[in-house]
């Protein structure tokens, strides 16, 4: 079943090994496997509102595939993480433990590079900025990458970190992901022009437009645009097209508002199919690895399902991490929590 | 001591936490080359450069956004903002990313930034240059708020924010700014947060105050000495943290109190205030507190203004009805 790493039949479209290829696959197969188990999980109450991956494998795969995970820093939107696990396997678990509302889910354990979600449209552009700035600063090699929709673009955020990042010649790569909807909004009520790449052109930088759905092209995009941050020829825009398949998050009917056929014929398009039938037509895939794939993935999903959900909330790791150390007045309000708890307080200890 | 008004004393501040520790970038409009609209950063991009000393585009929200990731990355970010006013146009990222950055990773992430931002009226400023926005943002967990009413803790306060690891706001009052004269200790000179300064001594009546009214307030206790009323002056330096106990303690002496802000009535921090002696002292007062404020109108233009802002006559009024 193993291919060799000499087995490699999509030349010139690649200069990477079968190997290489068969992992950017098999993410992908498990970004939307992550993703699944947690819409499910949302179903049985487990956890809360949650954003699906589907359709986005390819570019968050693609685009992680062409950073440094020990150098770089990623700035996520809410859709992304369950792509990213080449930061590290422990991205799963904290993921689980974000959409649980566990405290310690927007702690992504260091040496991890990656900031907690945002949901707040747009605002971590600025800030991927500054981090960039930061970084140049430093004098260190790194660069930063952060994903946004194509909602965002309208946000102030975007305008005044696109400009921020083109005065200041940060390193930092702007990933748009347009998905085609923000909820309900097509891209035609987003903006009137002609791509949201174009919109390098205002602040000064390169804009690229690459297909969202290959993850082959997504890879090379980013890593041009991370050659030229490091080399100090600051920021760029990259639009990755891509479709949305499926809700926008577990609360969501795309019924309502999607135009009936439009979302089957995206599926006819769907860039894990896509970049399955690629490798096996080149020979580097075939329905055995396909399926230790789906197996490897359920089980990691297991193994961080179960951990995230072992974990016991303390109540009063409310006023935990507001400041480096609580205020006198928080800690009275401690105090006046677990008095009102009594016995029923974290570990069934009487408090007083 | 040398004596320096209030933005010579923030000017040597910065020179001198620059020179301590290079982390420290200052950033913001015009805060380079032109050294800052009111001259408080005079000279810092000629001794530190411009890789230290940045003049930004024009954009609040992205000052305190990349102020946000400036910080992450390991520097020290001390952001201008020019008018508080303007800081509407970056209260997403004040209060909705900057203040909560460490709670929402769990301490993974934290930013020790300062933004200075001048505000208050009395100086005949355009519209949204005046306005007192500082218990829109003391309801904001996660920020810290420094409000200095004296050269010597603009000078004590700002070094104690800029090494704070957490968020402070270093709201400057712009009256203060040239008005402000008294003597600033040379070296390194720190002053803790949620520290209360007793201004004035006094045990018939306490005047609680914070920034530009404690001036008023210690002319307000100058003018009533003349009439026999021992009036106490109690200047809070930061609202957040709060230093409830020297607030239980001037209230237990004096009986009676009276709290004074600039902004607008409704809602304002004297409202906390009050409510804080409700819960350490109530029973220690004599009178009801009195609460002098701006009224509830937005901040007014020039030619109302002296009817808006709280004067010695209001408070030495306020005073006299705490006392019967």
């Amino acid at each position: 079943m193993a291919m060799t790493e000499t087995q490699d039949r999509i030349a010139p479209r690649s200069d990477l090994s079968g190997t290489e290829l068969q992992d950017l696959l098999r993410r992908m197969i498990a970004a939307r496997t992550f993703s699944s188990r947690c819409f499910s999980l949302q179903r049985q109450g487990r956890i809360g509102t949650m954003a699906p991956i589907d359709g986005a494998e390819a570019l968050v795969v693609g685009a992680a595939a062409a950073l440094d995970p020990a150098r770089d820093w990623v700035l996520p939107q809410y859709r992304e993480l369950h792509g990213l696990l080449r930061f590290g396997e422990e991205v799963l678990e904290t993921t689980i433990r974000y959409l649980r509302g566990d405290p310690a889910g927007g702690h992504f354990p260091a040496p991890i590079r990656i900031w907690p979600p945002q949901i707040a449209l747009a605002a971590q552009i600025p800030q991927a900025v500054g981090l960039a700035w930061g970084m140049k600063l430093r004098r260190e090699e790194g660069v930063v990458l952060t994903f946004f929709g194509d909602g965002a673009t309208s946000e102030g955020d975007f305008y005044e970190g696109g400009n921020f990042a083109g005065v200041l010649r940060a390193p930092v790569v702007l990933l748009c992901n347009n998905n085609a909807w923000a909820i309900s909004t097509p891209v035609r009520l987003q903006t009137a022009a002609e791509s949201f790449a174009a919109k390098a052109a205002a602040f000064g930088i390169p804009g690229e437009l690459v297909d969202g759905r290959d993850v082959l092209a997504v890879r090379d995009a980013v890593a041009r645009a991370r050659e030229r941050a490091v080399a100090g020829d600051g920021p760029t825009l990259i639009e990755a097209r891509a479709y949305r398949l499926g809700p926008h998050t577990t609360a969501d009917d795309p019924s309502r508002y999607v135009p009936p056929g439009e979302l089957e014929a995206a599926r006819q398009r769907d860039p894990i199919d896509l970049f399955r039938r690629e490798l096996e037509a080149a020979g580097v895939w075939n329905a055995g690895l396909e399926e230790e794939a789906k197996r490897d993935a359920d089980a990691r999903f297991d193994r961080a399902l179960a951990a995230a959900e072992a974990v016991a909330i303390e109540p009063d790791s409310l006023f935990e991490h507001v400041y480096a150390s609580p205020t006198a007045r928080m800690e009275r309000q401690r105090r006046q929590l677990l008095d009102g708890l009594g016995d029923r307080g974290a570990g069934g200890e009487e408090r007083r | 001591m040398p004596v320096m008004n209030m933005v010579q004393a923030i000017n040597a501040t910065l020179h001198e936490e620059m020179a301590r520790d290079d982390r420290v970038v200052v950033f913001g409009q015009d805060v380079a080359v032109n050294g800052g609209v009111f001259r408080a950063t005079e000279g810092l991009y000629d001794r530190f450069g411009g890789e230290r000393v940045v003049d930004t585009p024009l954009a609040e929200a992205a000052i305190v956004g990349a102020g946000v990731g400036l910080g992450v990355a390991g520097m020290v970010p001390v952001a201008e903002i020019q008018f508080l006013g303007f800081a509407y146009q970056a209260f997403h990222q004040i209060v909705g990313q900057m203040a909560r950055l460490r709670y929402r990773s769990s301490g993974r992430l934290t930013v020790p930034i300062v933004v200075r931002a001048p505000f208050g009226g009395g100086v005949r400023t355009p519209e949204l240059h005046s306005d007192s926005i500082e218990a829109q943002l003391a309801n904001c967990p996660g920020l810290k708020i420094a409000m200095p009413s004296s050269a010597a803790d603009a000078k004590g306060l700002l070094a104690a924010a800029i090494r704070d690891p957490d968020p402070v706001l270093f709201l400057e009052p712009l009256r203060g700014y040239r008005a402000i004269r008294d003597q600033v200790p040379e070296g390194e000179h720190l002053v803790p947060f949620g520290e209360a300064r007793t201004v004035r001594g006094g045990d018939d009546v306490v005047i609680v105050a914070w920034s530009y009214m404690v001036e008023i307030a210690r002319r307000a206790s100058v003018e009533l000495e003349q009439e026999g009323i021992a009036a106490r002056v109690l200047d809070l330096r930061t609202i957040v943290p709060l230093d409830t106990g020297a607030i239980r303690e001037a209230v237990e002496a004096c009986g009676r109190a009276v709290v004074v802000q600039e902004a607008p009535e409704t809602a304002g921090f004297a409202s906390e205030v009050i409510a804080t002696i409700n819960d350490e002292a109530f029973y220690s007062l004599e009178a009801p507190v009195a609460r002098v404020s701006g009224w509830d109108v937005p901040y007014p233009v020039g030619l109302l203004e002296d009817y808006h802002v709280p004067n010695v006559e209001r408070v030495v009024a306020a005073v006299r009805r705490a006392l019967q």
